[in-house]
C-alpha cells in the first residue's frame, strides 16, 4: 500500500477527531474569554459606556438609555444571562437586576434619580464601572480568578487573600500528585515489567493476566473497594489490631495516603505495559556481549539495558502523569479537602453551575500546563537521542 | 557482485535495487494524471460512504420523540414509573418513556443553546426552579388546569412547579454516641459527644445549619445570612469543629460511616435514615432544625406536549393514594396534603411531610433561592478555599 493511500484511509478519523475532539477543546477554551451577554442585551448601553470617563456617575443619558434596554430584556426574558455576568463580579447585583428590571417601565426621567430611588447601589460607582468591564465581548476576569487574581474596586489586580487562594493552589496540588503518584508508578512498574519480561512464555502470561484482570475491573469499582478496605473498622486496621501492632484503629481514609495508594493501584498497569513492552524488544545479545566483554551483571545492566529501556519510562511517565492529571473520583472519594484535584473544581463548574467561562479557564490552564510539560518532555526526548546519535 | 562487468552496467543494476515504487518517473506514468484518478476513486468510495450515512440520519431526525419525563433515576424513578408514568400512559393510551436527570443547570443551558428539548416534565430542584422559569423555559402553571392549589403544602408550590417529593437533611446518630434526645447544638459539641461529624459538602445547607446550630431561629437564618457578617459567622461556627467534620457527596456515604462508627454524629437524606430505619439499624433522628428540600415537577417550554404534560400534572395531583404509595416505598415525602393522611402513621413519622416539617427551614423559599442566586458562586470559592486551608 502506498503511503497516500494509508492518508485517505486515516481521513475519516482525522475528521472524526476534528470534530468531536479538537473542536469541543476549542470552543471551551473560546468561552473562557468570550463573554457577551451584558454586551448581547445591552448593546447601546455597553457603547456609551465604553466611552464613559469612569470616574464619576454616567451622565443622564446612558441612565436613560440603561433603562430603555433593561425595561425590553426584563420583557424578553434574556435579563438573567447578563445578570448573572455582572453578578460574577459583585455578588447581588442579579437581584439588584431582576428588582430595577421588575419596574423599569415605571420609571419616569429624570432616570438618574429614579434609579438611587429604586436602589441605592445605583449611586455607587462601582457597579457601573463592573458594568462598563462587562460591555466588551471578551473578557478577562475568567483567566484572572482561574489564577487566583482579584480584580479591587478600583480596577486595579491583586493576588488572593491566602484564605481566598483556590484555584492555581489546587492545580499546583493536582501537578505534584500526578508526579509523586508517577514516580512511585514507574519505580513500581519497572521491576515487575523486568521480572515479566525475563520469565518463561507461560510465567509471563501468568503474569500479564494479573495485571490485565484489575485493569479491566471499573476503576469507580476498585476505588469502593479501597474505602472498605481503608475505612476505621475495615479490613486493613482489622489486621493490625489483630495482630497487635496497633491499639487504636487508625485513620487511613480522607488522607493523602489513601489517595496515593488507590492513584497507583490504578494507574499502575498504564507504568507496566509500555515498560514491559520496550524491555521485550530488547536482544538479550546486548547482555550476553556485554558480559563476555567482562562487565559485571551489575554493570551491564546499569549501562546497556537501562538505556535502552528508557523510551519505555519515558513513555509510561507520561501516560501515569497526563492520565493522573484528569483524575477526580479517587481523590473525591477517598481524599481530604486538601486533596482534591482541579478535574473536579472543572466539572462542578460545567456540570452545576453551567460557568463555562470559569470551566473553559481552568481547562485552558490545564491544557497549557500539559502542552509545556509535554514539549519539555520531548525536547528532552529528542536531545537525548540527537546526543545518542540516533 | 560481476567485476567483468562494465561501470554503465553497475550504474544501471545499482539504480535498479533502489528503485522507488511511488515515483512517477520510475513507473512511466506522468503524475498529473496519476494522482487525478487515485483522488477520483477514493472520492467516489467515500461519496457512497458519506450518501449512506446521512440517510441513515435523516430517518433519524424524521422521527418524533414520544413524551418524555425526566427524574432522579435509580428506584426513584422504577417507584415513580410503577406508581405514575406507566398507569398514566396506560389511561391516556400513550408512550411514556422516562430519563434520568442528575441535577445542576447544565443540561437546561444546554438545551437554551441548541434549541433542543429532549424532555417534557422534569423534577427539578429549587435553584434551578427558579432560574427556568425566569429564563422562560419552564412554562408559568395555570393551576386551574392542575387541581386545588391549596390541596398542597404550602412550600410545594410556585409558579412554575408542582411538588413531587420532599426531602431533608436531618441530624442522624447511633446509640452509641447518645441517647435520644440530641440537637443540634451537640452536633457542634464535640466535648459532649466526642468523635466526627459528618455534613453534606455544599455550602448550601451547611451555612444554614451552622446558623442554626449557633442558635439563630429558623425565620431569621436568611435575614442574618444575608447581612454583613452573616457569613463570616457561618464559617466562625464551622471552625469550632473543622478538624472533626468528614464531607460527604452521595447520601450513601454518611450512612456508612455511621454503621462503621467513623462518624459519631452526621447530616444525612431523611430518605436514607428512613430506609436504614426500617432495616432494624440502629439510628436516631430528629426533625428539629431539619433543611427542607421540595423537588418539583416543571413543564419545558416549547416541546409541543404542553397538554399531556398538564395531563400527567393534572393525574399526579389528583392520585393521593398512589403518592402515598409512593412515599411508604421511597422514604420520601409526598407534597399532596391529602396524600399524607393515607399514609401509616408509624411510617409518616419518618417523612419529611406533614407535622415534621412544619419548622423546617424551606430551601425552596424566596428568601432563599434570592440570596444563593446572588451569592452562590462566591461563597462556594469560599468554601472551597477554607476547606483546604
Amino acid at each position: 500500500m502506498t503511503g497516500r493511500r494509508l492518508e485517505y484511509l486515516a481521513a475519516p478519523l482525522v475528521l472524526f477527531n476534528l470534530v468531536c475532539f479538537v473542536v469541543p477543546i476549542l470552543s471551551i477554551i473560546f468561552f473562557a474569554a468570550h463573554s457577551p451577554e451584558f454586551v448581547d442585551v445591552f448593546p447601546d448601553t455597553s457603547r456609551k459606556l465604553n466611552s464613559w470617563d469612569q470616574q464619576t456617575l454616567p451622565s443622564e443619558d446612558v441612565f436613560l438609555t440603561f433603562v430603555q434596554e433593561l425595561d425590553k430584556a426584563a420583557q424578553d426574558r434574556t435579563l438573567p444571562d447578563a445578570a448573572r455576568r455582572l453578578n460574577y463580579e459583585i455578588s447581588g447585583y442579579k437581584s439588584l437586576l431582576s428588582k430595577t428590571g421588575r419596574v423599569a417601565q415605571d420609571l419616569r426621567p429624570p432616570y438618574r434619580e429614579a434609579m438611587i430611588g429604586i436602589d441605592q447601589r445605583w449611586a455607587d460607582v462601582n457597579y457601573w464601572k463592573v458594568a462598563a468591564s462587562a460591555s466588551h465581548r471578551y473578557t478577562t476576569l475568567f483567566l484572572l480568578t482561574a489564577l487566583d487574581f482579584k480584580k479591587n474596586a478600583d480596577g486595579s489586580i491583586a493576588y488572593a487573600r491566602q484564605d481566598e487562594r483556590v484555584y492555581l493552589a489546587t492545580l499546583l496540588r493536582t501537578f505534584w500528585m500526578a508526579f509523586v503518584v508517577t514516580a512511585i508508578c514507574v519505580s513500581l512498574a519497572y521491576p515487575i515489567a523486568f521480572l515479566m519480561a525475563g520469565a518463561s512464555p507461560i510465567m509471563a502470561r501468568v503474569l500479564l493476566a494479573l495485571v490485565m484482570i484489575p485493569f479491566w475491573m471499573s476503576l469507580l469499582v476498585r476505588t469502593a473497594a479501597w474505602m472498605v478496605l481503608l475505612q476505621k473498622d475495615g479490613l486493613v486496621n482489622q489486621l493490625l489490631s489483630g495482630l497487635g501492632v496497633i491499639e487504636q484503629p487508625i485513620q487511613l481514609i480522607f488522607n493523602r495516603t489513601a489517595v496515593y495508594l488507590a492513584l497507583v493501584h490504578i494507574m499502575l498497569p498504564f507504568a507496566i505495559l509500555p515498560i514491559f513492552s520496550a524491555m521485550r524488544s530488547i536482544s538479550t545479545d546486548y547482555l550476553r556481549a556485554a558480559a563476555s566483554l567482562g562487565a559485571r551483571p551489575t554493570r551491564a545492566f546499569v549501562e546497556i539495558y537501562m538505556p535502552q529501556t528508557l523510551p519505555g519510562v519515558a513513555a509510561a511517565a507520561l501516560l501515569v502523569f497526563i492520565l493522573t492529571i484528569g483524575f477526580y473520583i479517587t481523590p473525591a472519594l477517598l481524599g481530604g479537602p486538601k486533596d482534591q484535584m482541579i478535574s473536579y473544581i472543572i466539572a462542578q463548574f460545567a456540570g452545576q453551575n453551567a460557568n463555562w467561562g470559569m470551566a473553559g479557564a481552568l481547562a485552558l490552564l490545564l491544557i497549557v500546563s500539559v502542552a509545556v510539560i509535554t514539549s519539555m518532555a520531548s525536547a528532552l526526548r529528542m536531545s537525548r537521542s540527537k546526543r545518542a546519535g540516533r | 557482485m560481476n567485476p567483468n562487468v562494465s561501470s554503465r552496467d553497475k550504474r544501471k543494476f545499482v539504480r535498479s535495487t533502489k528503485i522507488n515504487p511511488t515515483d512517477p518517473k520510475q513507473r512511466g506514468m506522468p503524475l498529473k494524471k496519476k494522482r487525478g484518478i487515485k483522488v477520483y476513486r477514493i472520492l467516489r468510495k467515500y461519496a457512497v460512504y458519506a450518501a449512506i450515512i446521512s440517510t441513515l440520519g435523516c430517518v433519524n431526525v424524521a422521527h418524533a420523540r414520544d413524551f418524555t419525563i425526566a427524574s432522579w433515576g435509580g428506584t426513584f424513578s422504577d417507584s415513580q414509573r410503577k406508581n405514575f408514568f406507566t398507569p398514566f400512559g396506560q389511561e391516556k393510551g400513550m408512550k411514556v418513556l422516562d430519563d434520568t436527570y442528575s441535577g445542576g443547570w447544565a443540561l437546561f443551558e444546554a438545551m437554551l443553546k441548541t434549541n433542543t428539548r429532549p424532555w417534557d416534565v422534569v423534577e427539578v430542584e429549587s435553584s434551578e426552579l427558579a432560574r427556568g422559569c425566569e429564563e422562560g423555559l419552564f412554562v408559568k402553571l395555570d393551576w386551574s388546569r392542575i387541581g386545588d392549589r391549596s390541596s398542597f403544602m404550602p412550600q410545594a408550590t410556585s409558579e412554575c412547579g408542582v411538588g413531587a417529593a420532599t426531602s431533608a437533611e436531618v441530624l442522624a446518630w447511633t446509640s452509641k454516641a447518645g441517647g435520644p434526645n440530641l440537637t443540634l447544638k451537640d452536633f457542634f459539641d464535640t466535648t459532649k459527644i466526642p468523635g466526627k461529624r459528618g455534613m453534606r459538602n455544599d455550602p448550601k445547607g451547611g451555612l444554614e445549619l451552622a446558623l442554626m446550630g449557633d442558635g439563630v431561629d429558623p425565620g431569621d437564618v436568611y435575614k442574618v445570612l444575608g447581612s454583613p457578617g452573616g457569613v463570616d459567622r457561618a464559617f466562625a461556627k464551622l471552625d469550632t469543629i473543622k478538624k472533626d467534620l468528614q464531607w460527604w457527596e452521595a447520601g450513601a456515604q454518611p450512612m456508612e460511616w455511621l454503621e462503621s462508627g467513623d462518624v459519631a454524629m452526621s447530616i444525612v437524606y431523611s430518605g436514607r435514615a428512613h430506609a436504614a430505619k426500617t432495616q432494624g439499624r440502629d439510628l436516631n433522628m430528629t426533625w428539629q432544625h431539619s433543611f427542607l428540600f421540595v423537588d418539583q415537577w416543571v413543564i419545558v417550554d416549547g416541546t409541543g406536549n404542553t397538554d399531556s404534560a398538564y395531563d400527567f400534572l393534572r393525574y399526579f395531583a389528583t392520585h393521593a393514594k398512589a403518592q402515598a404509595d409512593f412515599a411508604n416505598e421511597v422514604g420520601y415525602g409526598v407534597p399532596s396534603l391529602e396524600a399524607a393522611k393515607n399514609i401509616d402513621p408509624k411510617v409518616l413519622a419518618d417523612l419529611p411531610a406533614g407535622d415534621n416539617v412544619k419548622d423546617s427551614l424551606d430551601s425552596g423559599s424566596t428568601e432563599a433561592v434570592t440570596f444563593w442566586l446572588d451569592n452562590y458562586d462566591d461563597i462556594m470559592a469560599r468554601w472551597t478555599a477554607w476547606k483546604a486551608n
